[in-house]
């Protein structure tokens, strides 16, 4: 029979379902994939399919929507008795006694953990260096960074290691490294998705999502990731949108679709060759039936200041419960007190980048600072929270890079903090509205993916992932790294109904899984 | 525009040690980057409300009714130091 690893979520699904695959011979296949892994995309492999239940003590039921569908998980997503350290020496060895409800519902559809994946430390970074796991490298081209904070999640989903991958998004973090990958990324409505049991960065900004092979999938998944209100988490609003539930998108036409381009996110910065593949995916969604217009977001250049106040804010108050006391590491102080305890602890535990941003947002939240950082980034916030709502009187989508430029090299940008946040500037805008947005591959710039950002209004996410469908087929992109140097751009042609089972690309190390 | 003293005193409300020879690296960053951050500075704000959740007047609290919470040998079984009942700490006199 075909390689079981060539299917995607949808279609393993339905051969569990059927019958034509075991559980355990699909869990198998990417059990072996993964553990010849040269990417560094996984932190913990399930030894078998038992292991990657958490405290589930059945195997999933075959009724069930996911039932037997093995998945990648971000480390920082806690997983009753999986190690869980959000790619930090701070919390290495830590097994949680919970679950995360994303999780949870997760394994309630049917799913299983496979793996924990490689992300940066507490989800800071955007090119996946910042991990007490070493570097994660882009499956496309391993001099390459993934792109980050999901970077293990993207490069296992883009290396066929797992059909698909859970990661989370502050400020680009499922959307960034999606792009850099080739693959589908999920950001949803703030709220959309519980937070409960994920290590916490930035709160009012953290959100869970799907990383896919491609759009039906990001569906699937977040079908089961949202769902009602979560009582563990206040920030939990549930699943809101107009439809009682997310369906899997069919959509081939984008007729009376109005999409609108804000200039402002055009500038400086945007790479010529990812330029020319956005333009590219513009014209194809025009030829579909959209209306493509120019809109204004006045205040998208103020996002990544505000973000990277926010944030980091938010992250010192977050981060200060790693104390040595009461979970992960301690240092080892002889007879030191209380105080030397907490600040060697700290001090070993965290990562360059994680101390300079707990420094940033406490000097932003001092006394003194507090008017001119904190509460100012916080206006900017409004702002633009205002300007999606007045954009979205016009247009059902917006539509931007995902990424100002394709995946750069390791080490590139590790001594250059501003370099590498500029790396959100497309992605941080929707985060602060808190609005979902989804990236697809649209195309290829020096053989590397290039991804297309599509975001709409609050709890939008089945227009988003109707007209990503759309625009997916249209594309026909081959998300197969292997070939993806001798490719060209975007490629013509049309896809059959299941024309994306290609992207489960053959291992490009050839060591084909059973 | 962060001096030395600054880095310090912001250490010590962190609760992060700082070895010396990280003290300087730390000032010239944090300045760097605040110095790109400094563009909120020219926008005007004023009369604009703080926004610290988005949607979150569409969430709710849970009902404010007791229930079981983590048993205390589960809450204790990842400390680096538990005692029978508790997380075990140096003095904070020492």
């Amino acid at each position: 029979m075909t390689d079981p690893t060539s299917l995607s979520v949808v279609e393993a699904a339905s051969a569990l379902r059927r019958g034509d695959l075991s559980q355990d011979e699909l869990f198998g296949a990417y059990r072996e994939r993964a553990a010849a892994d040269d990417t560094n995309s996984f932190t913990w492999l399930a030894d078998d399919l038992q292991a990657g239940l958490g405290d589930r003590d059945a195997a999933p039921g075959t009724d069930r929507p996911l039932a037997g569908v093995p998945l990648a998980v971000k480390d920082l997503f806690c997983v009753t008795g999986v190690p869980t350290a959000s790619a930090s020496n701070l919390l290495r060895g830590y097994l949680p006694p919970y679950t995360a409800t994303a999780i949870a519902r997760l394994q309630d559809a049917g799913a299983t953990v496979l793996g924990k994946t490689n992300q940066d430390e507490f989800a800071m970074g955007s090119s996946n260096e910042n991990s007490a796991f070493g570097p994660v490298l882009n499956p496309w081209d391993r001099t390459k960074v993934p792109g980050g904070s999901s970077g293990g999640s993207a490069a296992a989903v883009a290396a066929g290691l797992a059909p698909a991958a859970i990661g989370t998004d502050t400020g680009g973090s499922v959307r960034q490294p999606a792009a850099l990958c080739g693959v589908v990324g999920l950001k949803p409505t703030y709220g959309s998705v519980s937070r409960y049991g994920m290590i916490a960065f930035a709160s009012s900004l953290d959100q869970a999502g799907p990383i896919t092979r491609n759009v039906e999938d990001a569906a699937a998944l977040f079908r089961a990731m949202t769902g009602p209100a979560d009582p563990n988490d206040m920030t939990s609003i549930g699943w809101t949108g107009n439809s009682p539930e997310i369906d899997l998108p069919t959509a081939e036409r984008l007729d009376g679709v109005r999409i609108g381009v804000p200039t402002e996110l055009l500038g400086e910065g945007i790479e010529p060759g990812v330029r020319a593949s956005f333009d590219a995916a513009l014209a194809t969604a025009e030829s579909l039936g959209a209306t493509i217009v120019e809109v204004a977001l006045p205040h998208a250049r103020h996002a990544l200041s505000a973000y990277y106040l926010l944030a980091p804010a938010e992250a010192s108050s977050n981060l200060a419960r790693f104390d040595g006391v009461r979970y992960g590491n301690r240092a080892d102080i002889g007879q030191g007190g209380l105080v030397e305890l907490y600040t060697k602890t700290r001090h070993d535990g965290f990562g360059p980048e994680v101390k300079r941003r707990i420094m940033l947002g406490t000097y932003a939240l001092s006394s003194g600072f507090y008017d001119a950082y904190y509460r100012r980034a916080q206006q900017v916030r409004t702002k633009i929270v205002e300007d999606f709502a007045a954009v979205h009187q016009e247009v059902d989508l917006i539509a931007t890079p995902t990424s100002p430029t394709v995946a750069w090299g390791l080490g590139e940008r590790t001594d250059d903090p501003i370099a590498m946040y500029q790396a959100d500037v497309t992605t941080l805008p929707q985060s602060l509205a808190g609005v979902p947005a989804i990236s697809i591959p649209c195309g290829l710039s020096d053989g590397l993916p290039v991804g297309l950002q599509l975001s709409g209004a609050a709890f939008s996410e089945q227009a988003i992932l109707d007209a990503a469908h759309a625009l997916e087929l249209a594309f026909a992109f081959d998300g197969s790294p292997a070939r993806g140097a001798d490719s060209g751009s975007v490629r013509d042609g049309s896809a059959t109904a299941s024309g994306v089972a290609e992207l489960g690309a053959p291992d490009p190390t050839g060591k084909d899984a059973a | 525009m962060i001096d030395r003293d600054t880095v310090l005193h912001v250490a010590t409300l962190s609760r992060l040690e700082l070895r010396d020879d990280e003290i300087e690296p730390m000032a010239r960053e944090l300045s760097a980057v605040l110095g790109h951050l400094e563009t909120i500075g020219e926008l005007d704000l004023d009369g604009v409300e703080p926004t610290a959740h988005v949607l979150v007047e569409r969430s709710a609290l849970r009902a404010d009714e007791p229930r079981p919470s983590l048993p205390r040998e589960q809450a204790l079984d990842q400390a680096p130091d538990a005692s029978d009942d508790g997380f075990r700490v140096p003095s904070p006199q020492a």
